[in-house]
Protein backbone atom coordinates (compact mmCIF):
# COMPACT_ATOMS: atom_id res chain seq x y z
CA UNK A 1 0.00 0.00 0.00
CA UNK A 2 1.42 3.38 -1.01
CA UNK A 3 1.56 5.87 1.82
CA UNK A 4 -0.23 8.82 0.21
CA UNK A 5 -3.21 6.53 -0.19
CA UNK A 6 -3.68 6.19 3.56
CA UNK A 7 -5.18 9.61 4.33
CA UNK A 8 -7.67 9.07 1.55
CA UNK A 9 -8.74 5.73 2.98
CA UNK A 10 -9.11 7.21 6.43
CA UNK A 11 -11.05 10.15 5.04
CA UNK A 12 -13.42 7.89 3.09
CA UNK A 13 -14.24 5.71 6.05
CA UNK A 14 -14.57 8.70 8.38
CA UNK A 15 -17.00 10.45 6.08
CA UNK A 16 -18.95 7.25 5.50
CA UNK A 17 -19.14 6.55 9.23
CA UNK A 18 -20.20 10.11 9.94
CA UNK A 19 -22.98 10.05 7.36
CA UNK A 20 -24.10 6.63 8.51
CA UNK A 21 -24.24 7.84 12.11
CA UNK A 22 -26.30 10.86 11.09
CA UNK A 23 -28.73 8.71 9.12
CA UNK A 24 -29.19 6.27 12.00
CA UNK A 25 -29.74 9.01 14.57
CA UNK A 26 -32.25 10.67 12.24
CA UNK A 27 -34.16 7.44 11.73
CA UNK A 28 -34.06 6.71 15.45
CA UNK A 29 -35.49 10.08 16.34
CA UNK A 30 -38.15 9.88 13.67
CA UNK A 31 -39.39 6.45 14.74
CA UNK A 32 -38.89 6.54 18.50
CA UNK A 33 -42.12 8.32 19.56
CA UNK A 34 -44.16 5.88 17.51
CA UNK A 35 -42.28 2.82 18.80
CA UNK A 36 -42.71 3.97 22.38
CA UNK A 37 -46.40 4.61 21.80
CA UNK A 38 -46.80 1.15 20.24
CA UNK A 39 -45.17 -0.53 23.22
CA UNK A 40 -47.19 1.50 25.69
CA UNK A 41 -50.41 0.71 23.86
CA UNK A 42 -49.63 -3.01 23.72
CA UNK A 43 -48.88 -2.99 27.45
CA UNK A 44 -52.00 -1.00 28.24
CA UNK A 45 -54.09 -3.37 26.16
CA UNK A 46 -52.63 -6.36 28.00
CA UNK A 47 -53.16 -4.88 31.45
CA UNK A 48 -56.75 -3.96 30.75
CA UNK A 49 -57.30 -7.45 29.40
CA UNK A 50 -55.99 -9.36 32.41
CA UNK A 51 -57.74 -7.29 35.06
CA UNK A 52 -61.49 -7.40 34.37
CA UNK A 53 -63.23 -4.11 35.00
CA UNK A 54 -60.05 -2.06 34.62
CA UNK A 55 -60.29 1.10 32.58
CA UNK A 56 -57.01 2.82 33.36
CA UNK A 57 -53.66 1.95 34.85
CA UNK A 58 -50.47 3.27 36.32
CA UNK A 59 -47.09 1.66 36.88
CA UNK A 60 -46.13 0.99 40.47
CA UNK A 61 -42.51 0.44 41.43
CA UNK A 62 -41.01 -1.31 44.41
CA UNK A 63 -38.68 1.25 45.92
CA UNK A 64 -37.32 1.64 49.45
CA UNK A 65 -39.44 -1.21 50.72
CA UNK A 66 -42.72 0.22 49.55
CA UNK A 67 -44.90 0.08 46.49
CA UNK A 68 -45.30 3.53 45.01
CA UNK A 69 -46.24 5.38 41.86
CA UNK A 70 -43.01 6.33 40.06
CA UNK A 71 -43.71 10.06 40.22
CA UNK A 72 -44.23 10.14 43.99
CA UNK A 73 -40.77 10.68 45.39
CA UNK A 74 -39.69 14.27 44.75
CA UNK A 75 -40.29 14.35 41.02
CA UNK A 76 -39.94 17.61 39.17
CA UNK A 77 -43.06 19.28 37.93
CA UNK A 78 -44.19 19.15 34.33
CA UNK A 79 -44.24 16.57 31.60
CA UNK A 80 -40.48 16.23 31.33
CA UNK A 81 -40.24 15.31 34.99
CA UNK A 82 -42.89 12.62 34.72
CA UNK A 83 -41.21 11.24 31.61
CA UNK A 84 -37.86 11.03 33.30
CA UNK A 85 -39.34 9.40 36.37
CA UNK A 86 -41.01 6.82 34.14
CA UNK A 87 -37.73 6.15 32.36
CA UNK A 88 -35.86 5.68 35.60
CA UNK A 89 -38.52 3.35 36.94
CA UNK A 90 -37.62 0.98 34.09
CA UNK A 91 -34.78 -0.36 36.23
CA UNK A 92 -36.94 -0.96 39.29
CA UNK A 93 -39.25 -3.95 39.74
CA UNK A 94 -42.59 -2.81 38.36
CA UNK A 95 -46.20 -3.95 38.47
CA UNK A 96 -49.23 -2.12 37.18
CA UNK A 97 -52.14 -0.97 39.24
CA UNK A 98 -55.47 -1.20 37.43
CA UNK A 99 -58.26 1.21 38.28
CA UNK A 100 -61.77 2.08 37.15
CA UNK A 101 -62.28 5.35 35.34
CA UNK A 102 -63.28 6.92 38.67
CA UNK A 103 -59.95 5.87 40.18
CA UNK A 104 -61.22 2.92 42.22
CA UNK A 105 -58.64 0.13 42.58
CA UNK A 106 -59.50 -3.14 40.78
CA UNK A 107 -56.36 -5.23 40.85
CA UNK A 108 -52.71 -5.58 39.93
CA UNK A 109 -51.20 -6.68 36.64
CA UNK A 110 -47.91 -8.47 37.24
CA UNK A 111 -45.41 -9.01 34.42
CA UNK A 112 -43.31 -12.15 34.68
CA UNK A 113 -40.99 -14.19 32.48
CA UNK A 114 -39.29 -17.56 32.55
CA UNK A 115 -38.02 -20.44 30.48
CA UNK A 116 -40.53 -22.14 28.19
CA UNK A 117 -40.02 -25.18 26.00
CA UNK A 118 -38.24 -23.27 23.22
CA UNK A 119 -37.46 -19.84 24.53
CA UNK A 120 -38.34 -17.37 27.24
CA UNK A 121 -42.07 -16.92 27.79
CA UNK A 122 -43.05 -13.40 28.79
CA UNK A 123 -46.49 -12.96 30.24
CA UNK A 124 -48.59 -10.63 32.33
CA UNK A 125 -51.29 -11.69 34.76
CA UNK A 126 -54.00 -10.01 36.75
CA UNK A 127 -54.14 -10.49 40.52
CA UNK A 128 -56.78 -9.43 42.99
CA UNK A 129 -55.34 -9.14 46.51
CA UNK A 130 -58.77 -9.10 48.11
CA UNK A 131 -59.74 -12.56 46.88
CA UNK A 132 -56.15 -13.81 46.49
CA UNK A 133 -56.95 -15.00 43.01
CA UNK A 134 -55.43 -14.70 39.58
CA UNK A 135 -58.09 -13.15 37.38
CA UNK A 136 -56.53 -13.15 33.92
CA UNK A 137 -53.43 -14.12 31.95
CA UNK A 138 -51.94 -13.00 28.70
CA UNK A 139 -48.85 -14.37 27.00
CA UNK A 140 -46.90 -11.42 25.63
CA UNK A 141 -44.08 -13.28 23.93
CA UNK A 142 -43.33 -16.93 23.34
CA UNK A 143 -41.82 -19.23 20.76
CA UNK A 144 -43.57 -22.40 21.81
CA UNK A 145 -44.10 -25.09 19.18
CA UNK A 146 -46.91 -24.14 16.80
CA UNK A 147 -49.84 -26.51 17.19
CA UNK A 148 -48.62 -27.90 20.51
CA UNK A 149 -46.99 -25.51 22.96
CA UNK A 150 -48.72 -22.47 21.53
CA UNK A 151 -51.97 -23.81 22.93
CA UNK A 152 -50.98 -22.10 26.19
CA UNK A 153 -52.59 -19.04 24.62
CA UNK A 154 -54.69 -20.61 21.84
CA UNK A 155 -56.57 -23.27 23.81
CA UNK A 156 -59.68 -21.56 25.24
CA UNK A 157 -60.07 -24.15 28.01
CA UNK A 158 -56.53 -23.62 29.24
CA UNK A 159 -56.80 -19.84 29.02
CA UNK A 160 -60.08 -19.95 30.97
CA UNK A 161 -58.31 -21.70 33.87
CA UNK A 162 -56.60 -18.42 34.70
CA UNK A 163 -59.72 -16.31 34.98
CA UNK A 164 -60.31 -17.48 38.55
CA UNK A 165 -57.38 -19.29 40.08
CA UNK A 166 -56.38 -19.42 43.73
CA UNK A 167 -52.71 -18.68 44.40
CA UNK A 168 -52.41 -20.48 47.74
CA UNK A 169 -50.88 -22.77 48.70
CA UNK A 170 -49.28 -22.89 45.24
CA UNK A 171 -50.58 -23.19 41.71
CA UNK A 172 -50.30 -26.77 40.49
CA UNK A 173 -50.45 -28.37 37.08
CA UNK A 174 -52.39 -31.63 37.10
CA UNK A 175 -53.28 -34.18 34.46
CA UNK A 176 -56.97 -34.81 34.06
CA UNK A 177 -59.41 -32.71 35.98
CA UNK A 178 -58.02 -30.78 38.89
CA UNK A 179 -60.95 -29.78 41.06
CA UNK A 180 -59.18 -27.67 43.67
CA UNK A 181 -59.21 -23.92 43.01
CA UNK A 182 -55.41 -23.79 42.82
CA UNK A 183 -55.10 -26.55 40.19
CA UNK A 184 -54.77 -26.15 36.45
CA UNK A 185 -55.32 -28.89 33.85
CA UNK A 186 -52.10 -29.25 31.90
CA UNK A 187 -52.60 -29.42 28.14
CA UNK A 188 -52.08 -32.89 26.76
CA UNK A 189 -49.18 -32.73 24.31
CA UNK A 190 -47.96 -29.46 25.80
CA UNK A 191 -47.18 -30.49 29.35
CA UNK A 192 -43.84 -28.71 29.42
CA UNK A 193 -45.28 -25.45 28.15
CA UNK A 194 -48.20 -25.67 30.58
CA UNK A 195 -45.90 -26.34 33.50
CA UNK A 196 -43.62 -23.52 32.37
CA UNK A 197 -46.51 -21.05 32.51
CA UNK A 198 -47.42 -22.25 36.00
CA UNK A 199 -43.89 -22.06 37.33
CA UNK A 200 -43.58 -18.55 35.91
CA UNK A 201 -46.77 -17.60 37.75
CA UNK A 202 -45.53 -19.15 40.99
CA UNK A 203 -42.22 -17.33 40.66
CA UNK A 204 -44.08 -14.08 40.03
CA UNK A 205 -46.21 -14.70 43.09
CA UNK A 206 -43.16 -15.45 45.23
CA UNK A 207 -41.63 -12.19 44.19
CA UNK A 208 -44.66 -9.96 44.46
CA UNK A 209 -47.51 -11.13 46.64
CA UNK A 210 -45.95 -10.10 49.95
CA UNK A 211 -45.17 -6.69 48.53
CA UNK A 212 -48.66 -5.87 47.31
CA UNK A 213 -50.89 -4.05 49.78
CA UNK A 214 -54.58 -4.80 49.57
CA UNK A 215 -55.25 -1.20 48.66
CA UNK A 216 -52.86 0.03 46.01
CA UNK A 217 -51.40 3.55 46.00
CA UNK A 218 -53.97 6.04 44.77
CA UNK A 219 -54.26 6.68 41.07
CA UNK A 220 -52.24 9.60 39.75
CA UNK A 221 -53.31 10.59 36.25
CA UNK A 222 -49.91 12.00 35.25
CA UNK A 223 -48.14 8.63 35.33
CA UNK A 224 -50.61 6.84 33.09
CA UNK A 225 -49.02 4.47 30.58
CA UNK A 226 -50.04 4.85 26.97
CA UNK A 227 -52.32 7.81 27.57
CA UNK A 228 -54.67 8.56 24.72
CA UNK A 229 -52.80 11.74 23.87
CA UNK A 230 -49.67 9.95 22.72
CA UNK A 231 -51.44 7.15 20.90
CA UNK A 232 -51.22 7.58 17.12
CA UNK A 233 -54.41 7.11 15.17
CA UNK A 234 -55.11 4.04 13.07
CA UNK A 235 -53.01 0.93 12.68
CA UNK A 236 -53.71 -2.48 14.12
CA UNK A 237 -53.52 -2.88 17.86
CA UNK A 238 -50.63 -5.19 18.73
CA UNK A 239 -52.50 -6.73 21.60
CA UNK A 240 -50.23 -9.76 21.92
CA UNK A 241 -51.36 -13.16 20.78
CA UNK A 242 -54.64 -14.59 21.87
CA UNK B 1 -19.82 -14.70 -0.93
CA UNK B 2 -20.56 -14.56 -4.62
CA UNK B 3 -22.61 -17.38 -6.03
CA UNK B 4 -21.92 -19.31 -9.21
CA UNK B 5 -24.63 -17.39 -11.06
CA UNK B 6 -22.73 -14.19 -10.53
CA UNK B 7 -19.50 -15.03 -12.19
CA UNK B 8 -20.51 -13.97 -15.67
CA UNK B 9 -21.75 -10.57 -14.62
CA UNK B 10 -18.68 -8.40 -14.86
CA UNK B 11 -18.22 -9.65 -18.43
CA UNK B 12 -21.77 -9.26 -19.68
CA UNK B 13 -21.87 -5.85 -18.01
CA UNK B 14 -18.86 -4.58 -19.93
CA UNK B 15 -19.30 -6.59 -23.10
CA UNK B 16 -22.60 -6.51 -24.94
CA UNK B 17 -24.23 -4.24 -22.28
CA UNK B 18 -27.73 -5.62 -21.95
CA UNK B 19 -30.42 -3.03 -21.20
CA UNK B 20 -31.95 -2.21 -17.85
CA UNK B 21 -34.94 -4.36 -18.62
CA UNK B 22 -32.85 -7.50 -18.95
CA UNK B 23 -30.99 -6.64 -15.76
CA UNK B 24 -34.33 -6.37 -14.00
CA UNK B 25 -35.89 -9.53 -15.37
CA UNK B 26 -32.95 -11.85 -14.79
CA UNK B 27 -33.37 -11.63 -10.99
CA UNK B 28 -36.96 -12.74 -11.15
CA UNK B 29 -36.38 -16.05 -12.82
CA UNK B 30 -33.20 -16.92 -14.70
CA UNK B 31 -30.90 -15.89 -11.85
CA UNK B 32 -33.41 -15.94 -9.01
CA UNK B 33 -31.38 -15.35 -5.83
CA UNK B 34 -33.03 -18.17 -3.87
CA UNK B 35 -33.97 -20.83 -6.39
CA UNK B 36 -31.05 -20.49 -8.79
CA UNK B 37 -28.17 -18.81 -6.96
CA UNK B 38 -29.17 -20.28 -3.57
CA UNK B 39 -28.17 -17.09 -1.76
CA UNK B 40 -29.62 -15.67 1.45
CA UNK B 41 -30.61 -19.06 2.80
CA UNK B 42 -30.68 -17.98 6.43
CA UNK B 43 -33.70 -15.66 6.14
CA UNK B 44 -35.22 -17.85 3.41
CA UNK B 45 -35.42 -20.76 5.83
CA UNK B 46 -35.83 -19.03 9.15
CA UNK B 47 -38.74 -16.65 8.73
CA UNK B 48 -40.84 -18.19 5.97
CA UNK B 49 -43.40 -19.95 8.15
CA UNK B 50 -46.11 -17.71 6.74
CA UNK B 51 -46.65 -15.73 3.56
CA UNK B 52 -46.85 -12.44 5.47
CA UNK B 53 -43.49 -13.02 7.14
CA UNK B 54 -41.95 -13.91 3.79
CA UNK B 55 -43.37 -10.75 2.29
CA UNK B 56 -42.11 -8.56 5.14
CA UNK B 57 -38.64 -10.10 5.04
CA UNK B 58 -38.52 -9.82 1.24
CA UNK B 59 -39.71 -6.22 1.38
CA UNK B 60 -37.10 -5.24 3.95
CA UNK B 61 -34.37 -6.94 1.93
CA UNK B 62 -35.56 -5.28 -1.28
CA UNK B 63 -35.44 -1.88 0.42
CA UNK B 64 -31.91 -2.41 1.74
CA UNK B 65 -30.67 -3.83 -1.57
CA UNK B 66 -32.21 -1.03 -3.63
CA UNK B 67 -30.95 1.82 -1.44
CA UNK B 68 -27.46 0.32 -1.06
CA UNK B 69 -27.16 -0.20 -4.81
CA UNK B 70 -28.27 3.38 -5.42
CA UNK B 71 -25.66 4.80 -3.07
CA UNK B 72 -22.80 2.49 -3.92
CA UNK B 73 -23.35 2.72 -7.65
CA UNK B 74 -23.44 6.52 -7.58
CA UNK B 75 -20.36 6.73 -5.35
CA UNK B 76 -18.44 3.94 -7.06
CA UNK B 77 -15.69 6.18 -8.42
CA UNK B 78 -15.08 7.79 -5.02
CA UNK B 79 -14.73 4.65 -2.95
CA UNK B 80 -11.09 3.49 -2.81
CA UNK B 81 -10.71 -0.17 -3.65
CA UNK B 82 -8.86 -1.00 -0.43
CA UNK B 83 -11.75 -0.01 1.83
CA UNK B 84 -14.65 -0.83 -0.45
CA UNK B 85 -15.96 -3.80 1.53
CA UNK B 86 -15.97 -1.87 4.80
CA UNK B 87 -17.77 0.99 3.08
CA UNK B 88 -20.37 -1.38 1.59
CA UNK B 89 -21.00 -2.97 4.97
CA UNK B 90 -21.36 0.45 6.55
CA UNK B 91 -23.88 1.52 3.91
CA UNK B 92 -25.81 -1.75 4.16
CA UNK B 93 -25.85 -1.71 7.95
CA UNK B 94 -27.18 1.83 7.96
CA UNK B 95 -30.10 0.96 5.73
CA UNK B 96 -30.79 -2.20 7.72
CA UNK B 97 -31.02 -0.14 10.91
CA UNK B 98 -33.40 2.26 9.19
CA UNK B 99 -35.54 -0.66 7.98
CA UNK B 100 -35.47 -2.25 11.43
CA UNK B 101 -36.63 0.93 13.17
CA UNK B 102 -39.29 1.67 10.56
CA UNK B 103 -40.76 -1.83 10.82
CA UNK B 104 -40.77 -1.54 14.60
CA UNK B 105 -42.67 1.72 14.35
CA UNK B 106 -45.09 0.82 11.57
CA UNK B 107 -45.70 -2.91 11.94
CA UNK B 108 -44.79 -3.99 15.49
CA UNK B 109 -46.49 -7.37 15.14
CA UNK B 110 -44.50 -8.31 12.06
CA UNK B 111 -41.35 -6.96 13.65
CA UNK B 112 -41.85 -9.21 16.67
CA UNK B 113 -42.35 -12.24 14.43
CA UNK B 114 -39.18 -11.59 12.43
CA UNK B 115 -37.14 -10.68 15.49
CA UNK B 116 -33.38 -10.69 15.04
CA UNK B 117 -33.61 -11.70 11.38
CA UNK B 118 -34.21 -8.11 10.32
CA UNK B 119 -30.86 -7.06 11.76
CA UNK B 120 -29.29 -10.10 10.15
CA UNK B 121 -30.09 -8.71 6.68
CA UNK B 122 -26.68 -7.01 7.08
CA UNK B 123 -24.97 -10.34 6.54
CA UNK B 124 -27.25 -11.54 3.75
CA UNK B 125 -24.73 -12.48 1.09
CA UNK B 126 -27.21 -11.54 -1.62
CA UNK B 127 -26.87 -7.85 -0.77
CA UNK B 128 -23.10 -7.64 -0.41
CA UNK B 129 -22.82 -9.91 -3.43
CA UNK B 130 -24.82 -7.55 -5.65
CA UNK B 131 -22.76 -4.56 -4.49
CA UNK B 132 -19.43 -6.25 -5.18
CA UNK B 133 -20.47 -8.00 -8.38
CA UNK B 134 -22.72 -5.40 -9.94
CA UNK B 135 -23.39 -1.99 -8.36
CA UNK B 136 -19.69 -1.19 -7.95
CA UNK B 137 -19.07 -1.74 -11.67
CA UNK B 138 -22.22 -0.46 -13.35
CA UNK B 139 -23.99 2.88 -13.83
CA UNK B 140 -26.80 3.85 -11.47
CA UNK B 141 -29.73 3.04 -13.76
CA UNK B 142 -28.67 -0.53 -14.46
CA UNK B 143 -27.62 -1.11 -10.87
CA UNK B 144 -31.07 -0.07 -9.70
CA UNK B 145 -32.72 -2.34 -12.26
CA UNK B 146 -30.51 -5.18 -11.09
CA UNK B 147 -31.27 -4.47 -7.41
CA UNK B 148 -35.00 -4.20 -8.01
CA UNK B 149 -35.02 -7.46 -9.97
CA UNK B 150 -32.95 -9.35 -7.44
CA UNK B 151 -34.92 -7.91 -4.52
CA UNK B 152 -38.25 -8.74 -6.11
CA UNK B 153 -37.03 -12.20 -7.06
CA UNK B 154 -35.98 -12.75 -3.45
CA UNK B 155 -39.35 -11.48 -2.19
CA UNK B 156 -41.19 -13.67 -4.67
CA UNK B 157 -39.25 -16.72 -3.55
CA UNK B 158 -39.86 -16.00 0.13
CA UNK B 159 -43.59 -15.44 -0.38
CA UNK B 160 -43.79 -18.65 -2.40
CA UNK B 161 -41.91 -20.56 0.28
CA UNK B 162 -43.87 -18.97 3.13
CA UNK B 163 -47.19 -19.36 1.33
CA UNK B 164 -46.66 -23.04 0.58
CA UNK B 165 -45.59 -23.74 4.17
CA UNK B 166 -48.51 -21.78 5.58
CA UNK B 167 -51.05 -23.57 3.39
CA UNK B 168 -49.76 -27.00 4.43
CA UNK B 169 -48.85 -26.19 8.01
CA UNK B 170 -51.76 -23.98 9.04
CA UNK B 171 -54.36 -24.49 6.32
CA UNK B 172 -54.31 -20.78 5.62
CA UNK B 173 -52.81 -18.24 3.24
CA UNK B 174 -52.00 -14.68 4.36
CA UNK B 175 -53.84 -15.56 7.56
CA UNK B 176 -57.08 -16.44 5.73
CA UNK B 177 -58.27 -19.93 6.57
CA UNK B 178 -58.67 -22.03 3.43
CA UNK B 179 -60.04 -25.43 4.29
CA UNK B 180 -62.33 -24.89 7.24
CA UNK B 181 -62.44 -26.95 10.42
CA UNK B 182 -61.92 -30.40 8.89
CA UNK B 183 -58.32 -29.75 7.85
CA UNK B 184 -55.66 -31.30 10.02
CA UNK B 185 -52.63 -28.98 9.69
CA UNK B 186 -49.32 -30.55 8.74
CA UNK B 187 -47.52 -28.84 11.60
CA UNK B 188 -44.01 -29.92 10.62
CA UNK B 189 -44.21 -27.62 7.59
CA UNK B 190 -44.18 -24.47 9.75
CA UNK B 191 -41.47 -25.86 12.01
CA UNK B 192 -37.80 -25.52 11.01
CA UNK B 193 -37.59 -28.93 9.23
CA UNK B 194 -40.51 -27.84 7.04
CA UNK B 195 -38.39 -24.99 5.74
CA UNK B 196 -35.75 -27.39 4.46
CA UNK B 197 -38.33 -29.77 3.03
CA UNK B 198 -40.20 -27.06 1.16
CA UNK B 199 -37.02 -25.36 -0.05
CA UNK B 200 -35.78 -28.69 -1.38
CA UNK B 201 -39.04 -29.34 -3.18
CA UNK B 202 -39.12 -25.88 -4.73
CA UNK B 203 -35.46 -26.12 -5.80
CA UNK B 204 -36.32 -29.42 -7.46
CA UNK B 205 -39.30 -27.86 -9.19
CA UNK B 206 -37.29 -24.91 -10.45
CA UNK B 207 -34.45 -27.08 -11.69
CA UNK B 208 -36.94 -29.33 -13.46
CA UNK B 209 -38.68 -26.41 -15.17
CA UNK B 210 -35.33 -24.90 -16.16
CA UNK B 211 -34.26 -28.22 -17.69
CA UNK B 212 -37.52 -28.53 -19.63
CA UNK B 213 -37.11 -25.03 -20.98
CA UNK B 214 -33.55 -25.64 -22.01
CA UNK B 215 -34.59 -28.73 -23.89
CA UNK B 216 -37.34 -26.82 -25.67
CA UNK B 217 -34.88 -24.09 -26.60
CA UNK B 218 -32.37 -26.64 -27.88
CA UNK B 219 -35.01 -28.20 -30.07
CA UNK B 220 -36.11 -24.80 -31.34
CA UNK B 221 -32.49 -24.00 -32.20
CA UNK B 222 -31.73 -27.28 -33.89
CA UNK B 223 -34.81 -27.23 -36.11
CA UNK B 224 -33.68 -24.37 -38.38
CA UNK B 225 -30.41 -26.26 -38.92
CA UNK B 226 -32.35 -29.27 -40.13
CA UNK B 227 -34.30 -27.06 -42.50
CA UNK B 228 -31.12 -25.61 -43.88
CA UNK B 229 -29.64 -29.04 -44.36
CA UNK B 230 -32.77 -30.14 -46.15
CA UNK B 231 -32.59 -27.10 -48.39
Amino acid sequence: MKLPETPRLILTLTVAGLLSGLAIVGAYQATQPRIRANNARALRQAVLEVVPGAETLQPLVWRDGALQAPGTAGSTAGNGGAGRAADRSGDLPTVYGAYTAAGGFVGYAIPAAGAGFQDTIRLIYGYQPETERIVGLQILESRETPGLGDRIYKDPDFVAEFRDLAVSPRIEAVKGHGEAPHQVDAITGATISSKAVISILNAGNDEWLDRLPEEAPAFQPSTTVGAEGETPKGGPVPGGKN
Amino acid sequence: MVGPGDTGHGDTGLGDTPGSYEEFVKGLWRENPVFVQVLGMCPALAVTNSAVNGLAMGGATLFVLFMSSLLISSLRSFIPKAVRISTYILVIATFVTVADLSLQALAPTVHRELGAFISLIVVNCLILGRQEAFASKNPVGRSLADAAGMGLGFTLALVLLGGAREVLGKGALFGVSLFGEGFEPWVVMILPPGGFLMLGLLLLLFAWIAEKREKLLDEAESEPDLDREAA
